[in-house]
């Protein structure tokens, strides 16, 4: 073969091949059935009052569909913007320090969720 | 010599050239609803964190949601992330290959477009129906 290894491989310029494409689709796909029930959650929960909401977040089920909308969610994102400023921002320092802006923002709300959601369900 | 090289390379005609299609606006739409959405995020961040701090802090972001601000927010938010799944589903049913010709391509957008706002407007109805208001 008088291909060079690293194209047989496919791994391109960032060595990373296709993880983040593919990663940005399994998410996608997550993402459906769980903004569906983000949906009907807020719904259900309009006007409800403190205690029921805390108690319906609760739940073991609204709680593993919450955490898996976390994750996924804030997965999916980081990866949107990331494509945004990869696009539109060119000056290095400046797009540099706005894709570190935007894996901090999507660890924030990731982070900062996650652990609401824990500590509803731990009853506190 | 590298600078000068690339000022005189021909460059291809960029958005402003070329006469505004649904097609094309729909890829702007998504990439637009898909940034909304981080402050969408944010927003359920807010008030997932404010539940877990306790009765007040949840009683100040209901405050806020309930406001004409709040609601327009959270009205945008809905309608945002329903448009942006339906584009997505759009997007992974061509990822099959499937869709791709060019009058699937207008029906699809067009059934974006409509069934985001048509879905929008009948979960709030739904949602005012559930909180009594209608």
């Amino acid at each position: 073969m008088a291909t060079p290894l690293k194209r047989v491989r496919g791994l391109g310029a960032a060595h990373h091949g296709t993880e983040t494409f593919w990663r940005q689709r399994l998410t996608a796909v997550a993402n459906v059935p769980l903004v569906i029930f983000l949906i009907w959650f807020v719904v259900r929960n309009a006007g409800a009052s403190y205690n029921d909401v805390k108690a319906c977040l609760a739940s073991p089920v609204v709680a593993v569909l919450m955490l898996a909308l976390i994750w996924s969610g804030a997965i999916h994102m980081r990866i949107g913007l990331r494509e945004i400023i990869e696009d539109y921002l060119h000056n290095k320092l400046c797009k540099t320090a706005s894709l570190m802006l935007a894996t901090f923002f999507a660890a924030l709300v990731g982070i900062a969720s996650t652990l609401a959601i824990v500590k509803i369900s731990f009853g506190g | 010599m590298t600078n000068k090289l690339e000022a005189e390379r021909p460059l291809s005609p960029h958005l402003q050239i070329y006469r505004p299609m649904l097609t094309m606006m729909m890829s702007i739409a998504h990439r637009i609803t898909g940034a909304g959405l981080a402050v969408g995020f944010a927003l359920l961040t807010w008030w997932l964190v404010a539940i877990s701090i306790g009765p007040n802090a949840y009683a100040y972001v209901q405050d806020f949601f309930g406001s004409l601000l709040g609601r327009a927010l959270l009205f945008a938010f809905t309608w945002a992330l329903i448009h942006h799944m339906l584009g997505g589903i759009r997007h992974l049913i061509w990822d099959t290959g499937a869709g791709l010709d060019k009058q699937t391509i207008e029906i699809f957008a067009l059934a974006t477009i409509i069934g985001s706002i048509v879905l929008t407007v009948l979960v709030w109805i739904i949602g005012y129906y559930a909180m009594g208001g209608l």
